[in-house]
Protein backbone atom coordinates (compact mmCIF):
# COMPACT_ATOMS: atom_id res chain seq x y z
CA UNK A 1 0.00 0.00 0.00
CA UNK A 2 1.04 3.37 -0.98
CA UNK A 3 0.90 6.82 0.89
CA UNK A 4 1.80 9.86 0.81
CA UNK A 5 3.64 11.19 4.05
CA UNK A 6 5.04 14.99 4.13
CA UNK A 7 4.62 15.04 0.34
CA UNK A 8 6.75 11.92 -0.05
CA UNK A 9 5.03 8.59 -1.28
CA UNK A 10 5.97 5.49 1.50
CA UNK A 11 5.44 1.87 1.29
CA UNK A 12 3.18 -0.17 3.86
CA UNK A 13 1.73 -3.40 4.39
CA UNK A 14 -1.49 -4.53 4.27
CA UNK A 15 -4.25 -2.17 3.09
CA UNK A 16 -4.93 -0.23 5.67
CA UNK A 17 -2.99 0.86 8.79
CA UNK A 18 -4.53 2.69 11.71
CA UNK A 19 -3.48 6.37 12.56
CA UNK A 20 -2.01 4.87 15.90
CA UNK A 21 0.14 2.30 14.20
CA UNK A 22 1.30 5.18 11.16
CA UNK A 23 2.97 6.78 14.16
CA UNK A 24 4.86 3.90 16.17
CA UNK A 25 6.13 2.89 13.19
CA UNK A 26 7.71 6.17 12.37
CA UNK A 27 8.51 6.13 16.18
CA UNK A 28 6.91 9.43 16.99
CA UNK A 29 5.20 8.17 20.34
CA UNK A 30 6.91 10.34 22.34
CA UNK A 31 6.65 13.17 20.57
CA UNK A 32 4.16 16.23 20.78
CA UNK A 33 2.94 16.29 16.97
CA UNK A 34 -0.29 16.96 14.92
CA UNK A 35 -1.91 14.72 11.93
CA UNK A 36 -4.46 15.53 8.97
CA UNK A 37 -5.17 13.23 6.88
CA UNK A 38 -6.42 14.06 3.06
CA UNK A 39 -6.72 17.69 4.99
CA UNK A 40 -9.03 16.77 8.06
CA UNK A 41 -7.05 16.80 11.62
CA UNK A 42 -7.36 13.48 13.26
CA UNK A 43 -7.58 14.22 17.21
CA UNK A 44 -4.77 12.52 19.26
CA UNK A 45 -7.75 10.87 20.93
CA UNK A 46 -9.12 8.39 18.35
CA UNK A 47 -5.61 7.79 16.50
CA UNK A 48 -6.50 4.10 17.30
CA UNK A 49 -10.15 4.56 15.54
CA UNK A 50 -8.86 5.99 11.95
CA UNK A 51 -7.45 3.79 9.24
CA UNK A 52 -5.14 5.31 6.61
CA UNK A 53 -5.68 3.54 3.10
CA UNK A 54 -4.27 3.34 -0.22
CA UNK A 55 -3.70 7.00 -1.44
CA UNK A 56 -4.32 8.74 1.19
CA UNK A 57 -2.15 12.25 2.29
CA UNK A 58 -1.40 12.39 5.54
CA UNK A 59 0.72 15.53 7.04
CA UNK A 60 2.45 15.32 10.40
CA UNK A 61 3.60 18.51 11.80
CA UNK A 62 5.32 19.93 14.53
CA UNK A 63 6.46 23.29 16.14
CA UNK A 64 9.85 24.54 15.02
CA UNK A 65 11.92 27.96 15.33
CA UNK A 66 10.16 31.14 13.81
CA UNK A 67 9.44 34.34 14.35
CA UNK B 1 0.17 57.82 38.09
CA UNK B 2 3.49 58.98 40.18
CA UNK B 3 3.08 55.82 42.84
CA UNK B 4 6.68 54.29 42.25
CA UNK B 5 4.82 51.05 42.87
CA UNK B 6 2.41 51.56 39.95
CA UNK B 7 4.73 49.51 37.74
CA UNK B 8 4.18 46.48 39.96
CA UNK B 9 0.70 45.65 38.60
CA UNK B 10 1.31 47.26 35.05
CA UNK B 11 0.89 43.95 33.30
CA UNK B 12 0.49 43.20 30.21
CA UNK B 13 -3.44 41.59 29.68
CA UNK B 14 -4.14 40.05 26.17
CA UNK B 15 -7.17 38.04 25.81
CA UNK B 16 -7.88 37.65 29.50
CA UNK B 17 -4.24 36.09 29.64
CA UNK B 18 -1.43 38.45 31.95
CA UNK B 19 2.07 38.96 31.83
CA UNK B 20 4.70 40.99 33.70
CA UNK B 21 7.13 41.01 30.20
CA UNK B 22 6.16 43.44 27.52
CA UNK B 23 8.84 41.52 25.00
CA UNK B 24 7.73 38.72 22.91
CA UNK B 25 10.59 36.83 21.31
CA UNK B 26 10.64 34.91 18.61
CA UNK B 27 12.79 31.46 18.35
CA UNK B 28 13.87 31.32 14.58
CA UNK B 29 17.74 31.90 13.31
CA UNK B 30 19.53 31.25 16.33
CA UNK B 31 22.33 28.86 16.13
CA UNK B 32 20.97 25.82 18.12
CA UNK B 33 18.14 25.51 20.65
CA UNK B 34 20.89 25.82 23.62
CA UNK B 35 21.06 29.84 22.49
CA UNK B 36 17.56 30.23 21.53
CA UNK B 37 17.03 29.08 25.73
CA UNK B 38 19.89 31.05 26.96
CA UNK B 39 18.82 34.44 24.95
CA UNK B 40 14.50 33.61 25.84
CA UNK B 41 15.80 33.17 29.54
CA UNK B 42 18.25 36.56 29.35
CA UNK B 43 15.01 38.23 27.37
CA UNK B 44 12.79 36.86 30.61
CA UNK B 45 10.02 36.68 27.87
CA UNK B 46 6.87 34.89 28.67
CA UNK B 47 5.42 34.46 25.06
CA UNK B 48 7.51 32.96 22.35
CA UNK B 49 6.25 32.83 18.79
CA UNK B 50 6.95 29.39 16.84
CA UNK B 51 6.02 27.89 13.22
CA UNK B 52 4.33 24.96 12.35
CA UNK B 53 5.96 22.91 10.22
CA UNK B 54 5.91 19.08 8.27
CA UNK B 55 7.66 17.19 11.37
CA UNK B 56 11.33 15.60 9.47
CA UNK B 57 10.44 11.95 9.58
CA UNK B 58 13.92 11.11 8.72
CA UNK B 59 15.63 12.79 12.00
CA UNK B 60 16.85 10.83 14.74
CA UNK B 61 14.42 9.75 17.67
CA UNK B 62 17.10 11.18 20.56
CA UNK B 63 17.66 14.39 19.00
CA UNK B 64 15.65 16.84 21.10
CA UNK B 65 13.06 19.54 20.09
CA UNK B 66 12.45 22.90 20.27
CA UNK B 67 9.64 22.04 22.82
CA UNK B 68 12.05 20.27 24.77
CA UNK B 69 14.32 23.26 24.92
CA UNK B 70 11.07 25.46 25.68
CA UNK B 71 8.92 23.23 27.67
CA UNK B 72 4.71 24.08 26.75
CA UNK B 73 4.48 24.67 30.39
CA UNK B 74 6.69 27.34 31.04
CA UNK B 75 6.64 29.39 28.33
CA UNK B 76 3.08 30.69 26.50
CA UNK B 77 3.54 29.54 23.26
CA UNK B 78 2.43 31.63 20.17
CA UNK B 79 2.10 29.66 16.96
CA UNK B 80 2.44 31.90 13.70
CA UNK B 81 1.13 31.35 10.34
CA UNK B 82 4.56 32.21 8.54
CA UNK B 83 5.05 31.22 5.07
CA UNK B 84 1.21 31.32 4.45
CA UNK B 85 0.10 33.51 1.49
CA UNK B 86 -3.30 32.77 1.49
CA UNK B 87 -6.55 33.00 4.66
CA UNK B 88 -6.68 28.94 3.93
CA UNK B 89 -3.58 28.15 4.55
CA UNK B 90 -3.03 30.26 7.72
CA UNK B 91 -6.69 28.94 9.01
CA UNK B 92 -5.42 25.09 8.41
CA UNK B 93 -1.77 25.90 9.79
CA UNK B 94 -3.62 27.46 13.03
CA UNK B 95 -6.12 24.43 13.59
CA UNK B 96 -3.12 21.79 13.06
CA UNK B 97 -1.03 24.63 15.41
CA UNK B 98 -4.02 23.80 18.09
CA UNK B 99 -4.03 20.48 17.84
CA UNK B 100 -0.57 20.35 18.76
CA UNK B 101 -0.70 22.18 21.48
CA UNK B 102 -3.18 20.42 22.70
CA UNK B 103 -6.36 23.20 22.37
CA UNK B 104 -4.23 26.18 23.14
CA UNK B 105 -5.20 28.68 21.16
CA UNK B 106 -3.67 32.17 21.49
CA UNK B 107 -2.44 32.36 18.30
CA UNK B 108 -0.41 34.63 15.59
CA UNK B 109 -2.04 34.79 12.48
CA UNK B 110 0.05 36.81 9.16
CA UNK B 111 -0.96 36.12 6.20
CA UNK B 112 1.79 37.27 3.66
CA UNK B 113 1.37 39.16 0.24
CA UNK B 114 4.97 39.05 -1.70
CA UNK B 115 8.35 36.54 -0.53
CA UNK B 116 10.82 39.07 -0.94
CA UNK B 117 8.93 42.02 1.47
CA UNK B 118 6.67 39.81 3.45
CA UNK B 119 4.40 42.51 3.41
CA UNK B 120 1.31 41.81 4.75
CA UNK B 121 -1.82 40.88 2.43
CA UNK B 122 -4.52 42.66 4.61
CA UNK B 123 -7.22 41.60 2.64
CA UNK B 124 -6.65 37.51 3.29
CA UNK B 125 -5.45 38.51 6.89
CA UNK B 126 -8.91 40.46 7.30
CA UNK B 127 -10.92 37.41 5.98
CA UNK B 128 -8.64 34.73 8.25
CA UNK B 129 -9.26 36.60 11.29
CA UNK B 130 -13.11 36.43 10.34
CA UNK B 131 -12.81 32.79 10.37
CA UNK B 132 -10.18 32.09 13.00
CA UNK B 133 -12.31 34.26 15.74
CA UNK B 134 -15.58 32.04 14.61
CA UNK B 135 -13.31 29.02 15.38
CA UNK B 136 -12.74 29.59 19.00
CA UNK B 137 -9.42 31.49 18.57
CA UNK B 138 -8.06 34.27 20.36
CA UNK B 139 -6.20 36.06 17.21
CA UNK B 140 -3.31 38.57 17.66
CA UNK B 141 -2.89 39.80 13.88
CA UNK B 142 0.37 41.17 12.17
CA UNK B 143 -0.48 43.94 9.79
CA UNK B 144 0.40 46.99 8.48
CA UNK B 145 0.68 49.97 9.82
CA UNK B 146 -2.47 50.94 7.98
CA UNK B 147 -4.98 52.75 10.86
CA UNK B 148 -7.56 51.85 8.95
CA UNK B 149 -6.87 47.96 9.04
CA UNK B 150 -5.88 48.15 12.40
CA UNK B 151 -8.87 49.48 13.93
CA UNK B 152 -10.86 46.78 11.45
CA UNK B 153 -9.23 43.78 13.10
CA UNK B 154 -9.69 45.03 16.27
CA UNK B 155 -13.78 45.67 15.51
CA UNK B 156 -14.13 41.95 13.74
CA UNK B 157 -12.39 40.78 17.07
CA UNK B 158 -8.57 40.16 17.25
CA UNK B 159 -7.49 40.54 21.13
CA UNK B 160 -4.41 42.45 19.73
CA UNK B 161 -3.20 44.03 16.98
CA UNK B 162 0.70 44.25 15.27
CA UNK B 163 1.59 46.43 13.15
CA UNK B 164 5.45 46.49 11.54
CA UNK B 165 7.64 49.08 12.09
CA UNK B 166 9.29 47.88 9.15
CA UNK B 167 10.08 44.75 6.99
CA UNK B 168 10.42 41.40 8.89
CA UNK B 169 14.05 41.12 9.31
CA UNK B 170 15.01 44.52 7.86
CA UNK B 171 16.18 45.91 11.15
CA UNK B 172 15.02 49.41 10.06
CA UNK B 173 13.37 50.20 13.14
CA UNK B 174 10.15 52.20 13.38
CA UNK B 175 9.49 53.73 10.06
CA UNK B 176 6.41 55.54 10.64
CA UNK B 177 5.68 56.37 14.31
CA UNK B 178 3.03 58.80 13.49
CA UNK B 179 1.24 55.88 11.98
CA UNK B 180 1.92 54.30 14.66
CA UNK B 181 0.73 56.76 17.11
CA UNK B 182 -2.70 57.11 15.40
CA UNK B 183 -3.08 53.22 15.76
CA UNK B 184 -1.88 53.23 19.20
CA UNK B 185 -4.65 56.13 20.18
CA UNK B 186 -7.76 54.39 18.49
CA UNK B 187 -7.13 51.15 19.97
CA UNK B 188 -8.84 49.54 22.71
CA UNK B 189 -6.71 45.91 22.54
CA UNK B 190 -3.38 45.80 23.02
CA UNK B 191 -0.96 47.32 20.51
CA UNK B 192 2.24 45.28 20.35
CA UNK B 193 4.90 46.41 17.30
CA UNK B 194 5.82 43.11 15.52
CA UNK B 195 8.99 43.22 12.68
CA UNK B 196 11.65 45.41 11.91
CA UNK B 197 13.09 45.78 15.29
CA UNK B 198 16.64 46.26 14.74
CA UNK B 199 18.31 47.40 18.24
CA UNK B 200 17.32 48.39 21.82
CA UNK B 201 16.17 51.93 21.22
CA UNK B 202 13.87 50.56 18.42
CA UNK B 203 12.29 48.99 21.80
CA UNK B 204 11.93 52.15 23.26
CA UNK B 205 10.87 54.36 20.75
CA UNK B 206 7.75 51.46 20.45
CA UNK B 207 6.86 51.78 23.98
CA UNK B 208 7.55 55.27 24.67
CA UNK B 209 4.85 56.10 21.82
CA UNK B 210 2.52 54.15 24.09
CA UNK B 211 2.58 50.32 22.20
CA UNK B 212 1.77 47.33 24.60
CA UNK B 213 4.53 45.36 23.93
CA UNK B 214 7.21 44.67 21.15
CA UNK B 215 7.52 41.41 19.43
CA UNK B 216 11.08 40.59 17.92
CA UNK B 217 13.18 37.53 16.58
CA UNK B 218 16.06 38.55 14.31
CA UNK B 219 16.99 41.69 16.35
CA UNK B 220 17.99 39.23 18.77
CA UNK B 221 18.95 35.85 17.01
CA UNK B 222 21.62 38.11 14.78
CA UNK B 223 23.18 39.73 17.11
CA UNK B 224 26.96 39.72 17.66
CA UNK B 225 25.95 38.49 21.31
CA UNK B 226 23.05 37.21 21.57
CA UNK B 227 22.06 37.08 25.26
CA UNK B 228 23.34 40.27 25.74
CA UNK B 229 21.30 41.62 23.17
CA UNK B 230 18.19 40.05 25.14
CA UNK B 231 19.15 41.26 28.35
CA UNK B 232 19.06 44.51 26.67
CA UNK B 233 15.97 44.26 24.55
CA UNK B 234 14.10 43.71 28.42
CA UNK B 235 15.66 46.63 29.79
CA UNK B 236 14.93 48.55 27.04
CA UNK B 237 11.47 47.52 26.85
CA UNK B 238 11.08 48.46 30.49
CA UNK B 239 12.50 51.83 30.51
CA UNK B 240 10.57 52.50 27.62
CA UNK B 241 7.36 51.92 29.68
CA UNK B 242 8.39 53.58 32.50
CA UNK B 243 9.12 56.76 30.45
CA UNK B 244 5.54 56.33 28.68
CA UNK B 245 3.79 55.84 32.38
CA UNK B 246 6.04 58.78 33.65
CA UNK B 247 4.99 61.31 30.83
CA UNK B 248 7.70 62.97 29.18
CA UNK B 249 8.24 66.77 29.24
CA UNK B 250 7.16 69.04 26.15
CA UNK B 251 9.62 68.99 23.32
CA UNK B 252 10.00 72.64 22.79
CA UNK B 253 11.84 73.28 19.27
CA UNK B 254 12.64 77.32 18.90
CA UNK B 255 12.79 78.08 22.88
CA UNK B 256 15.30 76.93 25.48
CA UNK B 257 14.58 76.57 28.80
CA UNK B 258 17.56 76.91 31.29
CA UNK B 259 17.73 73.75 34.00
CA UNK B 260 19.85 76.56 36.48
CA UNK B 261 18.50 79.81 38.18
CA UNK B 262 18.83 83.22 36.52
CA UNK B 263 18.38 84.62 39.74
CA UNK B 264 21.43 86.34 41.88
CA UNK B 265 23.95 85.62 39.26
CA UNK B 266 27.59 86.17 40.48
CA UNK B 267 28.78 89.48 39.08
Amino acid sequence: MKMYINGSIKEFNGIKITARELINQLNLNDKRFAIEKNGEIISKNFLEGVYFNEGDKIEIIGAVGGG
Amino acid sequence: MGDKNSNINDKLVIAGRSFHSRLLIGTGKYSDFKETRSAIDASESEIVTVAIRRINLGQNIDEPSLLDFLPPNKFTYLPNTAGCYSSEEAIRTLRLARELLDGHNLVKLEVLGDPNTLYPNVVETINAAKILIADGFDVMVYTSDDPIVAKQLEDIGCCAIMPLASLIGSGMGILNPWNLQIIIDNANVPVIVDAGVGTASDATIAMELGCDGVLMNTAVALAKNSILMASAMKKAIESGREAFIAGRMPKKPYMASPSSPVEDLIK
